[in-house]
């Protein structure tokens, strides 16, 4: 990429964002932004902040576009969202914990991600060291006779992530679940001020490690934005061909493991068998089973060779015969049915209030996918159909992804028919002269993953902002849990399938 | 569910076997595991895997030792929900400060003998996370470490692989 012409073109200016602008509002203009989120008119993509300053990212509800707004907090503090729009609690209280900006009259002012173990306060500004100890947390009551409380957590009994839940519970019924995060938070968001690129893409890929092809893939997005980079259709081709494949491996590893959590090991088994398939075949194309690293700034860093497309197809085929045999399998246990249908319900207004992406949200009415609403290269030109239920229970969050699988096996097919020849990576340069900005929102298998940045023009990263999709689902397993026996915890937990190393960063 | 039955009866298993010796077979390495985790331990090992702060990466791949290619319990290894059930800890992650003390407290649950595994490059020296004022940075700043599995993350194969080294090395 040639950037000498702009450099003449342009005189250094301040940075806006690609390729959604950037809007400074005062308080006013974001409060504004607030009560429109609270009344339903746009929704929250993200908020995060800075060292003084507090960002937002919304979709505006009548055609899906992106904005980002912007408010500088002089005196250390900023109108809180969360007050009006509860989705935006959590993240006022990690932006607080990580950058001491404050949110004004918020409703919840407890610590988030900051356990008081660090042996620092806001290390992302100005940090103030104090003595490493444990800080107490008050979860919120639940009152009455009969109840009592079950603490799970943060080593669970599985292979899983760790994180807290406190279940409040009359007998077997739950009565409330708060979860309490940030047990695996390793501090990206300062590990990525001040890195080159290269150690940020690094650093990027290993936030979750399930979705390191979409974390990467949104990285080198915003990157691309930022700095004007086309990106070879080449590229955009094999960075489907990685997300897609990703996402089934994903997909049938979760099916499995909800059928596993209903007692129903047959699943479990035969799902792991394709998942290991994918797997497999991902390390004979790319190199490594999860595709990690493998998508950069500019492109893709593997091509793909002649004999792996048709050992590719090969497989597409195999998992084309497997699909519906598991669907019958699923659908066809009663007893199995007798556990998913009902459990974990979430409303669509609920999915909506929170703006929840991927699976959970697609079986709770919203149907939103990046690679439609966005639609980013190489979909635009590819026909697929996503998964929709309004049925928001175990049962509906399993036959989504079983109709993702569908529309992801045809995408595969499609992606390798129609895989234009030619480069993998754009030669590309950094442009040397001022600071630029980019975002980009992706869909991983799990929703929709936000990545915002700020770069300076040596190619060293200012402040990098990643948004998990699970800051947004997280929150509705509280709600789908109320009322459900303890017992199926870990079938709703699992049909929501959330990250906890992508949420606590 | 009847055809899965069935099919399950009439084939052969996925479970990958290489009864040739190949250092680099599961099968061989399977063997060497049977016969030396019996002499210790009467075949059976039970770990208890513990995330202290991994991406999930690493836990994937755990996962995958119990599908039917790998099939880790023929080894008489399995996976156990307690600490107080466990053998083994086989620890992921950079051992994050929020998760430093959950580490402790899970290995001094672990009745003795007991040993620990470090699995994954975070685990080794804290990996891409080592300069972070969150994490610890490797699991041997926190409990003693017996053996380190390297990767990022390591594959069902490397990991095989270094529970034989493990076994083999066991005092």
């Amino acid at each position: 990429m040639n950037f000498a012409s702009k450099q003449i073109a342009a005189q250094p200016s301040p940075p806006t964002c690609l390729p959604w602008p950037r809007e400074i509002v005062d308080r006013d203009g974001w409060l504004a932004f607030a009560e429109s989120l609270a009344k339903g008119a746009r929704e929250l993509l993200s908020l995060w902040g800075e060292p003084s300053s507090v960002h937002m990212a919304v979709l505006e509800e009548r055609e899906p576009r992106l904005r980002i707004v912007s408010l500088e907090c002089p005196e250390g503090s900023f109108p809180s969202v969360g007050r009006l729009h509860p989705p935006a609690l959590r993240l006022e209280r990690a932006i607080r914990d990580l950058y001491g900006l404050r949110a004004e009259n918020a409703p919840d002012e407890r610590p988030w991600l900051d356990h008081g173990r660090w042996g620092v306060r806001h290390p992302c500004s100005d940090p103030e060291k104090i003595d490493s100890t444990k800080d107490s947390y008050a979860f919120l009551p639940a009152e009455g006779e009969p109840l009592h409380q079950i603490p799970v957590g943060p080593v669970h009994a599985g292979i899983i992530e760790p994180g807290h839940f406190r279940f409040s519970a009359n007998g077997e019924t739950v009565v409330r679940l708060e979860e309490r995060f940030g047990f695996v938070h390793k501090g990206v968001d300062q590990l990525m001020a001040g890195a080159s690129i290269e150690r940020a893409a690094r650093l990027v890929a290993r936030v979750s490690g399930d979705s390191t092809v979409a974390y990467s893939l949104a990285f080198a997005q915003a990157v691309e934005a930022a700095f004007d980079v086309n990106v070879p259709p080449r590229a955009t081709y094999l960075r489907a061909l990685m997300a897609e494949l990703e996402r089934i491996a994903n997909y049938f590893g979760d099916i499995g493991a909800i059928c596993n959590d209903a007692a129903f090991a047959l699943m479990h088994a035969q799902c792991g068998i394709v998942r290991e398939r994918i797997l497999r075949e991902a390390a004979s194309c790319f190199g490594h089973r999860l595709m990690m690293d493998r998508i950069a700034p500019g492109g893709v860093v593997v091509d793909l060779e002649r004999e792996n497309v048709t050992a590719l197809f090969t497989l597409i085929e195999w998992i084309e015969l497997m699909t519906p045999r598991l669907i019958a399998l699923f659908g066809d246990t009663t007893s199995l049915q007798d556990r998913t249908v009902g459990t974990g319900y979430v409303s669509e207004a609920l999915a909506k209030q929170y703006a929840c992406g991927g699976y959970v949200g697609r079986a709770s009415g919203r149907t939103f996918d990046a690679r439609k609403a966005i639609g980013y290269a190489p979909y635009p030109q590819l026909t697929f159909e996503i998964g929709c239920s309004k049925e928001g229970d175990v049962d509906a969050r399993v036959w989504v992804r079983f109709d993702e699988i569908k529309a992801s096996l045809r995408l595969l097919r499609q992606i390798l028919d129609e895989m234009p020849e030619g480069p993998i990576i754009a030669a590309w340069a950094l442009p040397e002269d001022w600071t630029r900005e980019g975002a980009a929102l992706v869909e991983g298998f799990r929703g929709d993953i936000f990545v915002w940045l700020r770069m300076r023009a040596d190619g060293v990263v200012q402040r990098c902002h990643l948004r998990d999709p699970s800051w947004f689902q997280w929150p509705l397993l509280e709600a789908a849990i109320k009322d459900n026996i303890v017992a199926d915890f870990p079938l709703c937990n699992k049909s929501f399938n959330c990250s906890y190393s992508g949420h606590d960063l | 569910m009847q055809k899965f039955l069935l099919q399950g009866l009439l084939r052969r298993a996925l479970t990958e076997q290489a009864p040739i010796p190949n250092p680099t077979s599961i099968a061989e390495l399977g063997y060497t595991l049977g016969r030396t985790a019996r002499q210790k331990l009467g075949r059976s090992l039970s770990i208890r895997e513990v995330d202290a702060g991994s991406c999930n990466g690493c836990e994937l791949e755990i996962h995958a030792l119990n599908n039917a290619y790998y099939d880790l319990e023929r080894f008489g290894l399995r996976f156990v929900a307690s600490p107080r059930h466990a053998d083994v800890l086989l620890v992921t992650g950079p051992v994050t400060k929020n998760m430093r003390e959950a580490l402790e407290r899970t290995y001094a649950a672990t009745p003795d003998p007991k040993w620990v595994i470090a699995v994954g490059d975070c685990a080794f020296d804290g990996g891409v996370y080592c300069e972070s004022y969150a994490c610890v940075g490797g699991v041997a700043n926190v409990v003693p470490v017996d053996l380190h599995i390297r990767g990022c993350p390591p594959d069902p194969t490397t990991l095989l692989k270094g529970l034989i080294a493990f076994v083999d090395t066991m005092s």
